[in-house]
């Protein structure tokens, strides 16, 4: 009896500690941010400036929030189409096929690219191109970025629909063909209806992980301390200019960064629980 | 009773036949030109990559952006390797491992055998919130907690705590997904034999349930291998091999964001992405495989 | 087995040397053929596995929804041979109505009766959409229990309620025949009456081709019944003859019981 009891108290200790690593996470983000909260006050959020000179030293989040929005948002709608036609492909045209299990593992091996490699690939091969196409800046920029981020959130929202859309009932589809149906009528009349919601948070993870997107980002976008004032302009993001600006900081600088993470921490907290929400409503 | 729908219906054949077979064209259009990038990609540094593959690669460590020039001015291979990457990879792999899988596969434990009780859904969420913060907040944190709370300057402590926190959310979901899936009556059994709680676990549920788990643990490996923003903050790098875990480390992903920066390391960039990706890749297939395997 | 053939005047449907076949070479439906007379109801029935379903499943060719199916043979439905007929334009002459009643949960009431039109990306006039889903819920007197809840889903509806919705759309298109596949197996006893009593109605207007495991249905409602045993059609013939004097052994063995 007694093992029994010492082993439920390790069970339970340690599902504290993950409890413990959160709340320890957003208490230590606070107390980061505070320092530059008191200095600059809620208008951090919404300052433009970003000004690391001695004596003069002046941080807003505004430029890094609309970097890091405009280009989510861009991937998102970038990867829409692609997305919910590979989903489509391996829940219902070619399901169970062979076809379907290729294309599938290679959805999968998508995710699996590191943040870097597709930074590397997306400067050296894709920058290139599109400055071929006439793209200015040198090719760096929202857009490219958003590019790139579209690419490597596609798996996230694929692999969700295509969960969601092989669930609905085989009965539901023959109904619809009774009736006459072609296909693609079954498909958007009934089986996307149907799945609508579980597209839907697959969309809305996938959004949160392009929030979060460092690496490839960082080397595409330009590390501008700019709000993008054109698809085509260069800008940055919260992650990428806290990984930019990190080096050396400390004291201010280094509060702002981490207020800026703070801020990062909260969007993507949301949206994600968004997203888990209206899974958890689907089961 | 004739309806005049059913002329208008029948007008419409060709071109409903026609949309139809279209949309279906256009779903296979799109779906190849999403899994392109990653055909593109991997030519790519197979293209690029594989000349500077070698047994010293492996072993050695990077030269100086001196020595690299001058092998490019004499348009030779660079010469040395990531050795220090590949170590203090390796070492920090450990660490986080170390750290992350006995938590992970405990609370995973705690879920499955208490569900529906406020503090399991509430951890459950918790570690579901955890899963989706950006790499990039965990390094900030590892950097708080770690670089100025313990070891006062960069280490390979700091970016293995990263890396744990990144990896813990994962084996915790898969590990109770594994255990639901194994059938009650296996660890009724066992109960019914008088085993004690801990002994059910240790004996019966974990290695019934082992292959799931580890799949589990190797996903969660090889998503962590590649990340490199957390690094930056946290493990720094190291131009020598180092195993001393309170001090700064190269790891394979911080060695390739220093020679993209160095005009003279570049050419590095592809055969170190070309090992990386070959051995997450790896994993991931292994994982899958193990995975297939127990359905 | 060719009397089947000689003893219906204008059939409504004639299915000559029918043959349905998965994984190459496995028989499910082996040469059937038979006439189904007009404005009747006509029952198919037999022991598990013996082949009901997937005849009545052959008539309106859902087998070529999946791949390793294959069939053979003839289909004519009313004079026109649909045996190579475009599926989405058959369809719409067959309507069918399947074990479990699938209304469209994310569609209301009134757009389940007329999303035959809809799927089929025919648009029609408010007053025409109006008058179909009366007309067809008025058929399967459903109109009063839903005429004021015609917007809401379907799903809170009970089984049986639901079911006759599916028939109501199956309705709606004016189909030459209404295959129903074991339409009241999952319902309750009151819920199964009302729909028997329905089809009976409904054979004024149009062919009901009923398969059933329920032998007793059968004798209830089916003016022509058809036995099928391990994929072949045993026996076909005016219901109240087959079950006082059936013709074939086996056809008396499953009618009194010795196999099911």
């Amino acid at each position: 009896m007694n093992s029994d009891k010492i082993t439920k108290v390790i069970l339970l200790f340690s599902s504290f500690i993950i409890l413990f690593v959160a709340g320890g996470m957003v208490f230590s983000l606070v107390k980061g941010a505070i320092p530059a909260f008191k200095t600059f006050g809620a208008g951090f959020v919404f300052s433009n400036t970003w000004n690391p000179t001695q004596g003069s030293e002046n941080y807003g989040a505004l430029p890094f929030i609309a970097g890091t929005v405009i280009t989510s948002v861009t991937a998102l709608l970038i990867s829409l189409p692609l997305s919910f036609s590979a989903s489509l492909f391996l829940g219902e045209y070619y399901r169970g096929t062979r076809m379907a299990k290729v294309l599938g593992t290679m959805v999968d091996l998508l995710a699996g690219i590191p943040s870097i490699v597709y930074g590397l690939w997306g400067f050296y091969v894709l920058r290139p191109f599109l400055v071929e196409l006439g793209l200015p800046n040198q090719g760096f920029g929202v857009f490219t970025a958003s590019i790139i981020l579209a690419i490597m959130i596609i798996p996230y929202a694929t692999s969700l629909s295509n969960e969601i859309i092989m669930m609905v009932p085989n009965e539901l589809k023959e109904a619809a063909y009774s009736l006459g149906a072609t296909k693609s009528e079954v498909v958007f009349n009934v089986i996307v209806p149907s799945a609508r919601s579980g597209i839907i948070a697959g969309y809305i993870l996938s959004f949160g992980r392009a929030l979060g997107e460092t690496m490839a980002v960082t080397m595409l976008i330009g590390n501008a301390n700019v709000i993008p004032d054109g698809f085509f302009s260069t800008g940055n993001t919260m992650a990428s200019v806290i990984a930019n600006q990190f080096g050396e900081a400390d004291g201010l600088k280094l509060s702002s960064l981490i207020a800026i993470g703070l801020l990062l921490f909260l969007i993507t907290g949301v949206i994600n629980a968004v997203g888990k929400f209206i899974i958890k409503k689907l089961n | 009773m004739k309806y005049q729908h059913k002329q208008i219906a029948k007008s419409k054949l060709k071109s409903r036949t026609i949309k139809d077979k279209a949309i279906r064209v256009l779903v296979v259009l799109l779906s190849v030109v999403t899994i392109s990038p990653i055909v593109l990609i991997i030519f790519k540094l197979i293209e690029k990559g594989y000349k500077q593959i070698s047994f010293d690669f492996i072993m050695k460590t990077p030269p100086n952006s001196y020595e690299a020039m001058t092998a490019l001015a004499n348009g030779e291979l660079i010469p040395g390797g990531i050795a220090n990457g590949i170590t203090g990879t390796l070492l920090m792999m450990v660490a986080a491992a170390a750290m992350a899988i006995p938590v992970g596969v405990v609370t995973g434990i705690y879920l499955y055998e208490n569900p529906g009780k406020f503090m399991a859904n509430l951890t459950r969420n918790i570690s579901d919130i955890l899963q989706g913060v950006p790499s990039i907040v965990l390094g900030l944190i590892a950097y708080i907690w770690v670089v100025k709370g313990i070891t006062n300057g960069y280490s390979a402590l700091a970016g293995s705590v990263s890396l744990a926190i990144m990896m813990l959310p994962m084996i915790v979901r898969s590990t109770e997904e594994t255990l639901k899936m194994i059938p009650v009556t296996i660890k009724e059994a066992a109960l019914a034999l008088g085993v004690p709680y801990y002994k059910v676990i240790l004996k019966v549920l974990i290695p019934t349930g082992f292959s799931g788990l580890l799949t589990g643990i190797l996903l969660g490996i090889s998503r962590v291998l590649g990340e490199t923003a957390p690094l930056m903050l946290t493990a720094l790098g190291s131009t020598i091999i180092n195993l001393d875990i309170t001090k700064p480390t190269s790891a394979v992903p911080l060695l390739i964001w220093e020679f993209y920066n160095d005009p003279n390391m570049v050419g590095l960039i592809w055969s170190s992405s070309l090992l990386l990706m070959a051995i997450v890749l790896s994993l991931n297939l292994i994982s899958k495989q193990i995975a297939a395997r127990t359905k | 087995m060719n009397d089947n053939i000689k003893q219906i005047k204008d059939p409504v449907l004639s299915i000559r040397n029918l043959s349905v076949s998965y994984d190459k070479g496995k028989y499910a439906v082996k040469d059937v053929s038979v006439d189904i007379k007009r404005n009747s109801v006509t029952a198919i029935m037999g022991p598990s596995g013996c082949g009901k379903s997937t005849l009545l499943r052959a008539i309106n060719r859902m087998h070529e929804l999946y791949e390793n199916i294959e069939t053979t043979g003839t289909l004519i439905l009313n004079g026109k041979d649909i045996t190579n007929m475009p599926t989405i334009q058959l369809r719409r002459m067959a309507g069918m109505v399947f074990q479990r009643p699938n209304p469209f949960p994310t569609m209301s009431i009134y757009d389940n009766v007329i999303a035959g039109y809809k799927l089929n990306g025919i648009s029609l006039k408010r007053s025409e959409k109006d008058e179909i889903v009366e007309r067809s819920l008025r058929d399967v007197t459903l109109w009063d229990e839903v005429k004021d809840t015609l917007y809401k889903k379907g799903t809170f509806l009970s089984g049986g309620q639901q079911q006759r919705l599916c028939i109501a759309r199956a309705l709606a298109f004016d189909p030459e025949v209404i295959l129903l596949d074991e339409p009241t197996s999952a319902l309750d006893p009151i819920a199964t009456a009302k729909i028997e009593d329905l089809l009976v109605t409904l054979k004024e207007n149009y062919t009901i081709i009923l398969v059933t495991h329920n032998m007793s249905q059968a004798a209830r409602i089916s003016d022509y019944s058809l036995f099928m045993y391990m994929g072949e059609l045993v026996e076909y013939g005016k219901t109240k003859d087959m079950f006082t004097k059936p013709r074939d052994r086996r056809t008396e063995e499953y009618l009194t019981g010795k196999f099911g």
